[in-house]
């Protein structure tokens, strides 16, 4: 405690020109032990993490022996060979996809009606939506994992309840079901997320920036195709990165509800990272794919910021 | 501003009733299901259960360990919830008001790696923790779960204790206080929004954590309830009734933790849009 006091000696005197300067480095050390804990923290588990990944990619290890071999690019040749991963990176794009359209497209949508100042009950509706998205992905799975049971699940008993008994099927088991089944699980899950931050977008617009427009005799669906809209473009941006961001590494879903079958129908990048590293012992191998995954990611993201600034900075 | 008509505002409204009923049936089935018997679930499509079976969520508290995974989980989550708070706020406090050589540089470099997507870090994170003795520890876990939660918590605390005016550190220090009282007795006091804040996205996060925990621990009994689910519905294929029983204990800490902080979730995830 003593190292943080200030002595009531006024600084300048000069009897005190040494102690003084001991006392600034022993204040500076003081001040630095704030910030060491998270330093450490953030440099063991983070930043090492990080330079091990790069490291790792152009070696063949197992993971126990003490020699790790230097391959070059052999890892990052054959990656682009790799069907299964290829096969995952696919799954994700398809996953992408289903996200960006149907889960953002629904999250804009409902967004736009609460956001509607005649309709009822608004911060009923924006805690409801906020329920899927808080809970864990392993709930999320065993839960759908249920509901899609071939004999005891609720999706084929409401379809047989209806009479469309022949649509009633083994969801999670067909591979021409399996990717489209659990994409629905997930886009459940994530619609609140793109709702509440569209809805936080809109609530951001002023309202006399519509009403002009209103004023200036455009109607509400001009006001809000040529106003709103445009308006909601650097949200758009930020929802889709993070929309494509979280479908490229699904992977506890996964995990849980198909594993990546039938086959490798329900396969995604994440998996074949795990499993390369932990079931097959290839850490070099896994963290090549781990790094070709991440650049794209990091590409992509930079592409649409540029987007936005484009479409959303200026005029 | 909008003219739409009646009929079309009651089928907005209509609309925005059946997505919030599809946002909670599945949950609602989930709970219904831990109530009835096996039989009852297989046989039919029912939402009341006809004599709701409690014992259901003894069985599966006791089965299968899912009662210890539940408190290693509540374990974690307090321990990373304390372990985030303190160390987070104590940088913050450093990144903020003192002088501190090239912390700027620390600083960003955070960011950075806060902004920068890292998939299939696990692989290089599980190779440091067997490096420094920490895979399969209950310490090991934590720390990482800290660290996952740290850069975000940062950030905030930064901005908050920035916003506070300076004249407040100079009264204190004329009145005597030292770095480390300016710290816990002042500047914490006035961090609590932002503390609660981050306490409840921390607790969140800890609890619904999963990959980790299934690549740091090879020791069963340390797995957290999150595994403890995966393990469970892995054993027990067809016992849909234990099944949901132990999916509702999973969810109930969530439940809770929404309920009484809804409001501040929703506040800081709308926040986060408009100023990113």
């Amino acid at each position: 405690m003593a190292l943080y006091t200030r002595s009531p000696q006024a600084p300048g005197a000069t009897r005190e020109v040494a102690p003084l300067r001991r006392r600034v480095f022993l204040e500076t050390l003081g001040n630095s032990l704030f910030i060491l804990p998270a330093l450490v923290l953030f440099a063991l588990f983070s930043l090492y993490p990080l330079v091990r990944t790069v490291a790792l990619s152009v070696t063949e290890w197992n993971g126990l022996s003490p020699t790790v071999k230097f391959v070059g690019a052999a890892n990052f040749v054959a990656a682009f060979q790799d069907a299964v991963f290829w096969r995952g990176m696919f799954n994700a794009l398809l996953f992408a996809l289903v996200a960006l359209t149907v889960m953002n497209g629904l999250g804009l949508l409902l967004a736009l009606l609460v956001d509607n100042p005649r309709i009822k009950g608004a911060g009923f509706y924006r805690s409801i939506y906020y329920i899927p998205p808080i809970m864990s992905p392993a709930v999320v799975a065993v839960l759908w994992k249920w509901i899609y049971h071939p004999y005891s699940g609720t999706l084929n008993k409401l379809l047989r309840a209806v009479g469309l008994d022949s649509m009633a099927k083994a969801w999670l088991s067909l591979p021409e079901t399996a990717l489209w089944a659990v994409s629905a699980a997930t886009v459940w899950q994530g619609v609140g997320s793109p709702f509440l931050l569209y809805l936080a977008g809109l609530q951001s617009i002023p309202t006399d920036v519509r009403e002009a427009a209103v004023i200036d005799g455009a109607n509400s669906r001009q006001a809000l195709f040529y106003v709103t809209l445009p308006l909601l473009a650097p949200v758009a941006v930020r929802v889709s990165i993070l929309t494509i961001l979280g479908a490229f590494q699904l992977f506890a879903v996964i995990l849980i509800m198909t594993g990546g079958g039938p086959g490798y129908a329900t396969e995604v990048p994440m998996l074949t990272i795990y499993r390369e590293a932990f079931d097959y012992q290839r850490f070099g191998y896994s963290t090549a794919l781990s790094l070709i995954l991440g650049v794209l990611l990091l590409l992509l993201s930079f592409v649409q910021t540029r987007l936005a600034a484009r479409f959303g900075g200026g005029d | 501003m909008y003219h739409a008509s009646r009929w079309r505002l009651a089928l907005n409204q209509a609309f925005l009733i059946t997505w919030a009923i599809v946002s909670l049936l599945p949950l609602i089935w989930m709970f219904s299901a831990s109530l009835q018997t096996n039989q009852e679930i297989y046989a039919g499509l029912k939402l009341i259960p006809t004599a709701p079976q409690w014992s259901n969520y003894s069985q599966a508290w006791s089965m299968s360990d899912f009662g210890t995974y539940f408190m290693n989980s509540l374990f974690y989550t307090v321990a990373t919830v304390v372990g985030t708070i303190l160390i987070s706020s104590m940088a913050a406090f450093g990144f903020a008001w003192l002088k501190i050589p090239g912390k700027e540089i620390f600083y960003y470099a955070f960011l950075f790696l806060l902004m920068m997507p890292i998939p299939g870090q696990f692989v290089p994170l599980f190779l440091v923790l067997v490096k420094l003795g920490l895979a399969d520890t209950r310490l090991g876990y934590v720390l990482v779960l800290i660290n996952s939660s740290l850069a975000v918590s940062i950030f905030l605390l930064r901005g908050y204790m920035e916003s506070v005016p300076k004249a407040l550190e100079e009264a204190a220090r004329i009145d005597g206080a030292s770095t480390l009282m300016l710290y816990w007795r002042i500047m914490m006091p006035l961090c609590r929004p932002a503390l609660a804040t981050i306490t409840i996205f921390t607790a969140l996060s800890a609890w619904n954590e999963l990959v980790l925990a299934l690549i740091i621990f090879s020791d069963r009994s340390k797995l957290p309830v999150q595994a403890g689910l995966m393990i469970f519905q892995g054993t027990y294929l067809t016992r849909f009734d234990l099944m949901m029983a132990a999916t509702t204990i999973a969810t109930i800490p969530v439940i809770l933790m929404y309920v009484v902080a809804q409001r501040s979730i929703i506040k800081s995830v709308m926040a986060g849009a408009v100023k990113g």
